[in-house]
């Protein structure tokens, strides 16, 4: 065992590269759940958006067509689970489901000619000055500029729910789609393009993993981030600064068990694989006990006649 | 414009015409998909339903009807119950794995005595290993009101990290020669869920024609099954009506992990054999699909398992005859599922011509 | 008076099954008082939806000062000055004051120029709100001034007032009426929807009838008789319940001291809640809406379980026990939420008879569920409670509203209870099937049993109780003789006028 051998500035640095496809893929679904949607199958749709993003970047040899690529497949996907839940008034937890399901079997098939292709890399986007900060710059201003769109994301969404109209109408048709349909709101078109935001960010935090951190085609490499990210969601109490904190927390925590594994530390590989899966329950216990943050009508299907 | 109107209650032709409906809709689409990958649709679907039932080598690919089947029904059951109270285990696939690692465990633990008791001590064991699995979730939702879909699906990470970890450890056969995995129980005649191995009869089989009646009695003639069925209604009616809900958590959760945990066992002292890496073939998951489409209906459920079951093999054979990719044949099943929720709007709202309201 | 505001010409809108509106013409003048009065069911609120621009009319016109007037949705409606109080409240709970005002104008200012201008016009028409607090937190009446104020924020024309009155005290309406003449005053129409006879003659101009879609006579009200405009509204006259008159027994329920927590996050928790109800004695409980009468029969039923001591059943402790071990010993209830609650939509009325009837009508046998009998119970509620379905067999929620109420109330008296609590026995209930439940509620007292009727309607918990008590913030006021009691009386017993003031314009 060598622990001297993890690097911390390394490990910082990774551990946000870790964080960002947790990152988009929470926020996305964190607009879903505010407008009292509750889409399961982020897991599906992130791993469709890696695919869908590998794939068109091989071909085009452009990772930013293939990010652009990655956020369209993974709307596309979400399309199908607004037509299942907001038109076929199908059950939100088992839509989300075969939504997962499905991408699984999609993505397979997609990419079983990609499997072992190396994809185009992704540039760098050090930013001047800041980068050359020690310590920090190389954590914090050395990294690729989806860090930063995540990271602006979620500042524009949390001043979107905050501040603007948009964000207060999306609040209320998730409080009381009922009363908000009063009101002459269009809740089901609210509803469907907040799915299509969830489904785009999931799907960029699919191409993320797939084209910048590993970055190549495996079946199933999402390996749960998807489940994690609607935990997050959870976690954050429906905010969206406390989702970029689990995120780096998440994120923290899968980065060390790799290195503690690199570092030959006398645990068994697959006990420090587990881990982040025992924290995201471990955490999920300590958040449930504060449920008032839930969006009231959260998961409750909505049809205008009834 | 099309319209939904609410029906004033359910409709029960619809409720039996959706599954055949999302089974005809899923053939046309899946046509369509194997079309793209360059082969005849007809001959596809036809080498997927038809071939495996009729064909010359039938003989031997129906057998597997009963194999491939077994595990799905007798894992959908369980998982019903809970869908039906609106409980929703969807980590089935890790009750699944611990049920095969404690029953084989108990198994290779009298390795290599041959004792009349043993297979019935590893049948208790799994049961228990799946049950214990799910007693996880159900404890945190019963105590601290935590998520049982999330915690439930995290532990199938954690189990199969499990599996690695017995496979390459504990369980690992040393007269493996190094290689993963445990020792080969069908070489072992007492921990052997076989009946006729030939016809595809094993123990899990009789466990999942069980599993179907005794639900179909308890959902239908017992209070218990009432109070399932009434708390996924109307869950305040529920309390109303005096019913426990942390009791019904703790029922339902814990007897999907059973038999999920059953269904392990009984596939790894059978058609596996052994405990691996790979051992878990998504049978959790692909149950929920089985589930949905048997409409949480114990006789639906039998009937779903066997036409899932069917795509199983039917797509073997495709893979082997018409190269299609066995990805395919997961997107297939996936599109069932997706159709299914589709069309299930028409049991309970009708669709109307007419203009549109303003919604 | 000046001209005409909104005219109505032969509006026309059909449900599958049944005619909602039928040809209805009416007209309405610039700042008149005009009451829309009918039974539930009569077609009011798909009227008023129509004016609002939440429902499409199938045939029918509508003008409004002259000009053509079709909202195509409700943001239509208010940019043209029409402006509507939702009898359930468009409210969302989790937002404050200030937010839920602005999602209900066209074009709101920013948050803080909003917020004074809600403490603003809230003060001058006495209905005093804080633009910051959480809307969850307030109560009925402080909603209600909501969405009131959400509406004079847009100086509206015509504001629609959907039975405005069940939430409030009779201070508070005494209040609000003297804001609406205000109102009127100005200029400001209100289209006044209501069952309330009284009321109507109290503040109306004029009112239109309507009977079963259709508009069946228009009155003054000032010049009308409450029996007259019932009579309109009902389309015969209507029975007033008997009291036998029976002899009052021993006490067979008994609370004492009870407190307990509101289960949910914006609910009103119990606060030493005592009272006594004998055996042939009718117990009614007043109050405004979300003043802990969910919270008191959950209480009573077991949903809630209490200290032991707490509620005591023919003088056994019965507070820990469950819903099933308090049937069994004869306490039986029945909640004011019918689909959803007392009874679940998508069953049955034989699963739905054996949802409460296991125990005492022996519906099983060691868990085995007997069907037959549960259908024979079924079928004896619907025969003898006239209960309109075409069988035991449909779905609860396939029945109307009036139906299915009678099925729950007759399920509970005809296992023939002890004791009965029930929370708005006729809430939303046409005045036949009201009048064939209250009547019920009698001749079980009248047999022996002790009743509780928890409701918001004062003139039905002054035709049936002999005592009364009201609730208010989860406190019981004391217990009175209600023949005693006058209707000034009743409203400080249900807490006056809660802040409101007369308004100051």
């Amino acid at each position: 065992m060598d622990l001297s051998s993890i690097n911390p500035i390394l490990l910082l640095a990774s551990l946000i590269v870790a964080a960002t496809p947790l990152l988009l893929a929470a926020i996305g679904e964190l607009v879903v759940e505010k407008a009292g949607v509750l889409n399961l199958g982020v897991e599906g749709m992130m791993i469709t958006g890696a695919i869908c993003g590998f794939a068109i970047a091989v071909n085009t040899g452009s990772p930013v067509v293939g990010l652009i690529a990655a956020a369209g497949g993974g709307a596309v996907l979400s399309l199908l689970f607004a037509l299942l839940t907001q038109f076929a008034m199908a059950n939100q937890v088992a839509s989300g489901l075969s939504l997962t399901l499905f991408g699984l079997g999609l993505s397979a098939l997609i990419g079983q000619d990609y499997q072992g292709v190396k994809p185009p890399a992704f540039p760098k986007g050090d930013i001047p000055i800041l980068s050359d900060i020690p310590v920090l710059g190389p954590i914090l201003f050395s990294q690729d500029f989806v860090v930063y769109m995540a990271f602006f994301l979620t500042l524009g969404v949390w001043a979107m729910l905050k501040y603007s109209r948009a964000g207060l109408i999306l609040r209320a048709v998730g409080e009381n789609h009922d009363a908000a349909h009063a009101l002459g709101y269009k809740v089901v078109r609210i509803r469907v393009l907040a799915i299509l935001f969830g489904g785009a960010c999931a799907g960029l935090g699919g191409a993320y993993i797939s084209l910048i951190r590993v970055p190549q085609w495996t079946e199933g490499m999402t390996a749960g981030i998807g489940w994690i990210a609607l935990a997050l969601v959870v976690f954050a109490s429906w905010k969206p600064w406390r989702v970029l904190l689990g995120a780096c927390l998440f994120g923290g925590v899968s980065v060390l068990q790799l290195n503690l594994q690199a570092a030959g530390v006398a645990i068994p590989v697959e006990y420090l694989a587990m881990s982040p899966y025992l924290i995201t329950i471990l955490v999920l216990v300590i958040m449930s006990a504060d449920r008032s943050r839930a969006p009231a009508s959260l998961g409750k299907g909505f049809h205008a006649g009834s | 414009m099309l319209k939904l109107e609410k029906r004033p209650q359910p409709s029960q032709f619809w409720t039996y015409l959706t599954p055949l409906l999302a089974v005809a809709l899923t053939m046309i689409a899946g046509g369509v998909l194997f079309a793209f990958l360059g082969k005849d649709p007809i001959v596809a679907i036809r080498t997927i339903f038809w071939d495996p039932l009729f064909s010359e080598f039938a003989f031997y690919y129906r057998p597997q009807l009963l194999v491939k089947g077994a595990p799905l029904v007798l894992i959908a059951i369980g998982l019903s119950l809970g869908f039906r109270a609106g409980i929703w285990n969807i980590g089935a696939e890790g009750q699944y794995i611990i049920g095969a690692i404690t029953g084989a465990g108990v198994g290779l633990a009298f390795y290599p005595m041959e004792a009349w008791y043993i297979f019935p001590l590893m049948v208790i064991a799994g049961a228990l290993g799946g049950w214990a699995w799910s007693m996880i979730p159900a404890l945190l939702k019963v105590k601290f009101g935590t998520n049982e879909i999330l915690v439930s699906l995290m532990l199938v990470y954690v189990a199969e990290q499990l599996l690695a970890s017995m496979s390459l450890g504990l369980l690992k056969n040393p007269e493996g020669f190094g290689f993963p995995g445990s020792r080969n129980l069908n070489d072992y005649a007492s921990a052997n869920s076989w009946i006729h191995q030939n016809a595809g009869m094993h123990w899990g089989v009789v466990a999942a024609f069980i599993a179907v009646i005794f639900a179909y009695v308890l959902l239908n003639r017992h209070m218990l099954g009432f109070q399932i069925r009434l708390t996924g209604e109307a869950p305040r009616a529920a309390r109303f009506a005096g019913v426990n809900p942390n009791r019904l958590i703790l029922i339902c959760l814990g007897t999907s992990g059973a038999l999920a945990g059953l269904a392990g066992l009984f596939e790894v002292a059978g058609p596996s054999g052994q405990i691996s890496i790979d051992f878990n073939a998504g049978y959790g998951f692909t149950a929920i699909i089985v589930a949905f489409l048997g409409r949480l209906n114990p006789i639906g459920i039998l009937l779903a398992g066997a036409l899932m079951a069917l795509t199983y093999i039917g797509g073997d054979i495709a893979q082997s005859k018409l190269g299609l990719p066995a990805a395919a044949i997961q997107l297939f099943q996936g599109m069932l599922l997706f159709f299914l929720l589709a069309v299930d709007m028409l049991t309970n709202f009708r669709i109307r011509l007419g203009q549109k309201e303003v919604a | 008076m000046t001209g005409t505001l909104l005219s109505i010409n032969g509006l026309t809108k059909a449900y599958p099954g049944v005619v909602a509106n039928d040809n209805v013409s009416f007209e309405i003048g610039e700042g008149e008082v005009h009451a829309l009065l009918g039974e539930n069911g009569a077609g009011k609120s798909t009227l008023v939806k129509m004016i609002y621009g939440l429902v499409k009319p199938d045939r029918g016109t509508m003008q409004l000062r002259g000009d053509a007037y079709a909202p195509a949705e409700p943001s239509a409606a208010r940019a043209a000055g029409v402006a509507m109080v939702f009898q359930h409240f468009s409210l969302f709970e989790a937002l404050n004051v200030a937010e839920n005002v602005a999602l209900g104008m066209e074009n709101p200012p920013g948050m803080r120029d909003l917020a004074a201008r809600i403490r603003e016009v809230s003060e001058m028409y006495g209905l005093p709100l804080d633009p910051d607090r959480i809307v969850g937190d307030l109560s009925a009446g402080e909603r209600q001034r909501v969405e009131i104020i959400r509406c004079l924020l847009q100086d509206p024309k015509l504001l629609i007032m959907d039975e405005p009155t069940s939430v409030l005290t009779p201070q508070e309406v005494d209040i609000l009426f003297e804001t609406l003449r205000k109102l009127s005053a100005e200029g400001t129409a209100i289209l006044y929807i209501s069952h309330k006879l009284e009321e109507i003659r109290t503040l109306c101009d004029n009112a239109t009838i309507l009977r079963l879609g259709q508009v069946v006579g228009d009155c003054v009200p000032r010049d009308t008789t409450a029996r007259d405009m019932a009579e309109m509204m009902v389309g015969s006259s209507l029975l007033v319940p008997e009291r036998a008159g029976g002899t009052v027994g021993p006490v067979l329920l008994k609370i004492n001291d009870l407190s307990v927590a509101s289960p949910s996050a914006f609910g009103t928790s119990l606060k030493n809640i005592s009272l006594e109800v004998r055996a042939g004695e009718i117990l009614g409980l007043g109050g405004v809406a979300g003043n802990g009468q969910d919270e008191l029969l959950a209480a009573l039923s077991g949903e809630i379980p209490t200290a032991p001591g707490a509620v005591e059943l023919d003088g056994k402790p019965i507070g820990g026990l469950g819903p099933v071990a308090r049937r069994r010993l004869g306490l039986l209830t029945a909640p004011e939420e019918r689909l959803g609650h007392a009874a679940a939509p998508d069953m049955s009325l034989i699963e739905n008879a054996l949802l409460t009837g296991s125990v005492r009508e022996g519906l099983e046998n060691r868990g085995f569920l007997k069907w037959g009998k549960a259908k024979s119970f079924a079928e004896a509620i619907i025969e003898r409670f006239d209960v309109r379905t075409p069988g035991p067999d449909n779905a609860a929620r396939s029945l109307s509203g009036g139906n299915l109420q009678k099925f729950v109330i007759g399920r509970e008296v005809m296992q023939r209870p002890e004791v009965l609590v029930v929370n708005q026995p006729t809430w939303g209930v046409d005045a036949a099937a009201a009048a064939a439940i209250r009547q019920a509620l009698l001749d079980l007292a009248a047999g022996g049993a002790a009743v509780v009727v928890i409701s918001q309607d004062l003139d039905e918990l002054m035709e049936i109780s002999d005592h009364f008590g009201a609730l208010n913030e989860g406190r019981l006021s004391d217990i009175r003789l209600a023949k005693d009691l006058s209707v000034d009386e009743i409203g400080l017993m249900m807490g006056g006028a809660h802040g409101m003031e007369v308004a100051h314009v």
